[in-house]
This record gives C-alpha cells, sequence and structure tokens, in this order.
C-alpha cells in the first residue's frame, strides 16, 4: 500500500518535473526565436516540409468532410423544412471546429511526427552535438525553425481545409441534391461571424500549430539516443499532441464564446 | 533533391493560398467588409425585436442591402438598432422597417419598404416607420390562453 | 588506486587535462578518478575497449559532458562550470571530428563546411567559397559542394567531417574513432591527413581509437582506459614498462610490434 503511494508520489513529481523542463525549453525555443539571425532559408524549407508537403492530405482531407457535413446536415435539416440552412450548418461546423481540429490532428500525425522524428535521429547521430561544439545553438538552428514553421502553417492549412470543405459541402448541396447554389452561400454568409468565428478559427490554428511544434520538437530534442527512443519519443508526440489540441479546443470553444 | 528555388516558389505559393483563403473567410463569409466605414447608416427603433442580432441582414424585396451594425437600448428603453446599408441606395423619408423571420423557425432580419416622399433619407437619418418582430412564443401563449390573437405588437 | 600520468617535461605542457575526475551514468561508473593530460602539439592516442568512456572522454573535453567531480581544463582554462556561453570561448579552439561525422544531412556537404564560417565569421560570400574549397582540397575531396551527405561514401563523408573541423583553425583536434568502419586506404588516408595537420599546423591532437597500429605509429602519447582509470605515456614507456594491465589491453603481439615502433623502426 504504502508502496504504492510512494510510487503514485514519485511518478507526479516527476511529472511536474517533466513539465517544468518543457516550459523550460518553451522559454528557451521563444528565446532563440527573438534572437537574430532569422534562418530565413531554413524556414522556407521547413515550411515546405510542414506546410506544402501536407498540402494534398488536407485538401483531400478537407473536401471529402465538406461532402459528408452536406450530405448529414441534408438528411437532418430536410425533416424540418429547413433546407435553406445547409450552407451555415456545414459552414459554422467547419470553420469553428472540424477544420481546425481535422487540420490540427492530421499535420501532428503528418508533420509533427515526421519533426519529432528528424530531430531524434539528429540527436541519435550526434548532429544536435555537432552544432553545440561549432557554438551553434541546435535550439536555434534546428528546433525554433522547426517549431516556428509549424505555427505558421497550421493557420493556413486549417483556412485551406475550410475552403475546400465549403467547396466540397457546395457540390454535394447544390450538385448532387440539386439545392439553390445562392441560398448555399448566403445562408453561409449570414450565419458566419468574423470575430465569434472566422477569428476564433483562425486562433485555433494557431494555438494547435504552436502545440504541435514545441511538442514534437521537444520530444525529438529529449528522445533517447537510440532507434527505439527516437520511435518512442514519435509516438509519444501523436498522442500527447492530439490530446493536447482536443483540450485546448474545449477551453477556446467555452473561453472565446464569452 | 528538390531545387531550392523552385522550393521557394511552392513555399510562396502555398503561404499566399492560405492567406488568401483566411482572407476569403474574413472578408467573403465572415462578413469583415461591411464593418468599413463609407456606407449609409441608419437607426431604427423597435418595441420588440424577438432574436434580432448584429449581423442580420437587411432586405428590400428580398434583396440582400446591408446589415445590421449594432443593437443598443435607448434612453427610453426602446431597441435601438443601427443598419448599415449600401451608399448607393436612395429610400425616401416614409420608408418602412420591419423585422422578419425566414421560414418558421429560421433567422430574423429586417426587410425595408420603400415609401413614396421625394425626399431621401440621409447618413444618420432614423427609420420612423417600425415594425416589430412577431414574437413567436408570445404567439402561442396567446392561442393557449384562447385571448386576442393580434397581441404580439 | 590511482594512474596518473607524469608526462615527460620533453613533450611540453599539458593543453588539455583532467583530473580526478569522476563521472557515473545512474549506477554505471564510467570514470572513478580519471587522470590524464595531452601535451600541446602533439597526438594523444585514447585507447580502450567499448564502453572504457573513450567518447565519453572527448565529450568531456568538448564541454559537451560535465563530471561529476573533478576537473578539465583545456589551454589552462577550467571548464566544467561554464554555461553554453562560455563555453563558446572554449570550444572556438576545440574542432571535433564525430565518429560517424555528423555532418547535418539535410543540407549539401559545402553548406555543412561553410556553416561555422556563416556563423560566426562576417566573410562574404566569395571568401567563404574559398575557404571551404581550399579546406575541401585539402583533404582530398573536389565535386562534392552539392552532395547531401548521405550520398558520400564512408571514407568521403570522414573527410568532409573533418573539413569541417578544421574550417575554423582550431588549436586542438578531437578526433571520435576516425578510422572505424573504413577500409585500408581510407584508415591511411584520414592518418596521414591527420598527422600532416598535426606536422605543419601544430594542431595538438586527441584520437579515441581501437585501430591499434595506426595508434602505434602515430601516437606520441598513449592512454589506456581502464575500470574507470587510465594509464598513460609514450607508446615505448608503455611497453617498457611492463605493466600488466597495458599487456593485458594490448596483448602481447601488439606490444611486440609497439615495441618495435617505439623503438623506431617498422617491427613486424
Amino acid at each position: 500500500m504504502t508502496g504504492a503511494v510512494a510510487r503514485l508520489g514519485a511518478r507526479s513529481v516527476d511529472w511536474v518535473a517533466g513539465l517544468g523542463h518543457m516550459t523550460r525549453f518553451a522559454g528557451s525555443v521563444v528565446a532563440a526565436a527573438l534572437r537574430p539571425p532569422l534562418r530565413g532559408r531554413t524556414l522556407v524549407r521547413e515550411i515546405y516540409d510542414v506546410g506544402v508537403r501536407s498540402l494534398a492530405l488536407i485538401l483531400g482531407s478537407g473536401f471529402v468532410v465538406g461532402m459528408v457535413l452536406g450530405l448529414q446536415a441534408y438528411n437532418t435539416l430536410a425533416r424540418f423544412g429547413a433546407e435553406q440552412s445547409l450552407g451555415a450548418v456545414v459552414g459554422l461546423s467547419l470553420i469553428r471546429e472540424l477544420g481546425p481540429v481535422l487540420t490540427g490532428l492530421l499535420v501532428t500525425g503528418r508533420a509533427g511526427s515526421a519533426t519529432a522524428a528528424g530531430i531524434g535521429a539528429m540527436v541519435t547521430t550526434g548532429q544536435l552535438d555537432g552544432l553545440r561544439m561549432m557554438s551553434i545553438s541546435p535550439i536555434h538552428f534546428v528546433v525554433y525553425p522547426k517549431a516556428l514553421a509549424l505555427l505558421i502553417a497550421m493557420p493556413l492549412l486549417s483556412a485551406l481545409f475550410i475552403v475546400v470543405g465549403v467547396f466540397g459541402g457546395y457540390v454535394v448541396v447544390v450538385e448532387l441534391l440539386g439545392l439553390d447554389p445562392g441560398s448555399y452561400l448566403s445562408s453561409l454568409e449570414n450565419a458566419v461571424d468574423f470575430r465569434d468565428d472566422v477569428l476564433a478559427s483562425v486562433l485555433k490554428g494557431v494555438v494547435f500549430g504552436l502545440l504541435a511544434g514545441l511538442i514534437s520538437t521537444y520530444r525529438g530534442y529529449t528522445s533517447e539516443p537510440t532507434a527505439e527512443g527516437v520511435s518512442r519519443s514519435t509516438t509519444s508526440t501523436v498522442v500527447v499532441a492530439s490530446v493536447c489540441i482536443l483540450i485546448s479546443n474545449y477551453f477556446i470553444t467555452a473561453l472565446w464564446g464569452v | 533533391m528538390q531545387s531550392t528555388s523552385g522550393r521557394d516558389l511552392a513555399v510562396g505559393i502555398f503561404v499566399l493560398g492560405g492567406l488568401l483563403a483566411v482572407a476569403y473567410l474574413s472578408v467573403q463569409v465572415g462578413g469583415l467588409s461591411y464593418a468599413g466605414p463609407g456606407g449609409l447608416t441608419l437607426v431604427a427603433r423597435f418595441d420588440e425585436i424577438g432574436g434580432l442580432s448584429p449581423r442580420a441582414p437587411v432586405a428590400i424585396s428580398g434583396v440582400k442591402v446591408g446589415q445590421v451594425t449594432a443593437i443598443t437600448l435607448d434612453d427610453d428603453l426602446r431597441a435601438e438598432v443601427r443598419l448599415d446599408l449600401d451608399a448607393s441606395l436612395e429610400l425616401p423619408i416614409d420608408t418602412s422597417a420591419s423585422i422578419r423571420t425566414s421560414g418558421l423557425l429560421g433567422d430574423q432580419f429586417i426587410t425595408l419598404e420603400p415609401g413614396g416622399e421625394l425626399d431621401l433619407l440621409a447618413d444618420g437619418d432614423e427609420i420612423d416607420f417600425t415594425y416589430s418582430a412577431l414574437n413567436l412564443e408570445k404567439l402561442i401563449g396567446t392561442l393557449v390562453h384562447e385571448t386576442d390573437i393580434g397581441g404580439s405588437e | 588506486m590511482t594512474a596518473s600520468i607524469e608526462t615527460d617535461p620533453a613533450t611540453g605542457e599539458a593543453h588539455v587535462e583532467l583530473d580526478s575526475v569522476r563521472l557515473a551514468f545512474g549506477r554505471r561508473v564510467v570514470f572513478r578518478d580519471l587522470r590524464c593530460r595531452a601535451p600541446r602539439g602533439r597526438v594523444t592516442i585514447v585507447l580502450g575497449g567499448s564502453g572504457s568512456g573513450k567518447s565519453t572522454l572527448l565529450r568531456l573535453v568538448g564541454g559537451l559532458q560535465r563530471p561529476d567531480a573533478g576537473s578539465v581544463r583545456v589551454a589552462g582554462e577550467e571548464v566544467t562550470g561554464l554555461g553554453e556561453r562560455e563555453l563558446t570561448r572554449v570550444r572556438r579552439k576545440i574542432g571535433m571530428l564525430f565518429q560517424n561525422g555528423a555532418l547535418l544531412d539535410s543540407i549539401s556537404i559545402f553548406e555543412n563546411v561553410a556553416l561555422p564560417l556563416r556563423e560566426h565569421t562576417a566573410k562574404d560570400e566569395l571568401e567563404i567559397e574559398s575557404e571551404v574549397h581550399r579546406r575541401l582540397a585539402s583533404v582530398g575531396l573536389d565535386d562534392v559542394d552539392e552532395l547531401l551527405p548521405g550520398e558520400l561514401s564512408g571514407g568521403m563523408l570522414r573527410r568532409a567531417a573533418l573539413a569541417r573541423a578544421i574550417v575554423m583553425d582550431p588549436e586542438i583536434l578531437l578526433c571520435d574513432e576516425p578510422f572505424s568502419g573504413l577500409d585500408p586506404p581510407n584508415v591511411e588516408r584520414i592518418e596521414a591527413l591527420l598527422t600532416r595537420l598535426n606536422r605543419e599546423l601544430g594542431l595538438t591532437i586527441i584520437v579515441t581509437s581501437h585501430h591499434m597500429a595506426s595508434s602505434m605509429r602515430m601516437g606520441d602519447q598513449l592512454v589506456l582506459l581502464r575500470d574507470g582509470f587510465a594509464v598513460g605515456g609514450t607508446p615505448a614507456e608503455l611497453v617498457a614498462g611492463g605493466d600488466p594491465r597495458v599487456v593485458e589491453f594490448l596483448g602481447s603481439d601488439a606490444v611486440a610490434a609497439a615495441a618495435g615502433a617505439g623503438a623506431g623502426s617498422v617491427g613486424s
């Protein structure tokens, strides 16, 4: 019994210490971001890796999700004769929740895991120590561009997801179900508010990008220098970042509406 | 390996496309453009606005011409609704405004009916003739109690 | 039982010196009481079995690893208490050749070698280009500018990494297992490059190795790591000393070979 309590205590202490370590890590990444040089070339390469290379995934997923939303919303709304609200339902669902959240989860799975694995491999092969011996901060040279790239790419990918999703809904509602295109778009435009919906959506994209960027780089940076250690940190990046995205999503939704 | 300039171009297109998507959502879908100045602003007072909310559309003969920008309570405790309309509209001073509901349970909006006077409403003027929202709950309430059906006004 | 190294006064002052170093990873004790030194302008070879802490010794010198106790002095400066920023001053004097090169695999060979110049000097693009090409040529590489590290063979990769390690003109060169995994021609090539750097530029070189023949040929000074302690001396001294630990580690054949090398003739 005391053993279990002691283990629980030790685990809690470890957890809090880990949180502290991660906070210090985040602080040093922010400090690195504020310190010149900007590392524009590296940043462009990283945005290419996490942003451009995620495009097909995001656009394809967004389109299909929009189509499903259109179909489901039609089935429900048609019962109440409220088909003219289809645009509002599809658009609001995408802008407020599905766009940012699904983009966050998909990009974490694709680019966040790759970021963790990439940094982990650099730890394993001594590339980060190599930088340290050249008096180049690995946080500034490797971590900060990767984290910033995710921060920049996430809201952009989320916006593209939403726009393609709205188009996917349009295709189903107008082309397949034969509803009036004007009422789809005007119901969408009337229902969506800039501050409550669009700004909140962009904020979510930024927060999710920050979470994915910091968690994936932290996990990679602190991974054990073995193949097994790298794969462990890759897996935990996806799990931890996804859970953090879902939890923070609830709080942004709850607090932004006030 | 991807050539550097090709990658720059791809990243540039990606960032531009993403920003355009944000701009589309903000301006077209989110209606950010209506918040800008330069439109025709009119004020209308109602006893009852029901579920009318800011950003609700304003229409003439079913054509959208603007939107509600603000709803406040005036000194006489009536609802004061600010409308931002297309600046090119020429509305007579006896134009009336009424709050309607799209469909049975849909969103509420304001519809304007132009009058016949020659004098026109100018920026900042008040629409004198207003018809308040049909309050569905009140209406049902009166029906249930078998009293006067027209009691919503 | 401590084994300290009394260097022959003729070999000069210690450029790198470790004293009473204690280091443990969890329960695994790597160094109990390590004392060793690398004289200025000489080649010091660190020998030891796997897990004896050869790489860790280099990491201590580079400030990548802090000892639990003891002192590590580089060019007279104590590095154990220094923060990352202060370490910069010490690391400027050190070039390090990592075991697998540790070149950044996402950028080209040219950019890898140019990196320290870009980060720490105000040289313009033309100067950087000529400097990088000069260094690459000095290790016998050309036409590799645009290649990624993954596209080079093991020997070429090691030489490119060497070019990067010396591009800032360090005083001290740390080489972690520079010969491991290479075929004999490449071993000879790296060995010749290191010897030339030592002779021509007067670099202090510390090499970890388990490649006995090249160690005996190159080393002015040998350091044997064993059970968390070090035994050191010139090859001839070590062999002549007849320390049972030395004989046990080197094996009697190697001792015979070393005796030959130490006597200045090529023994067989």
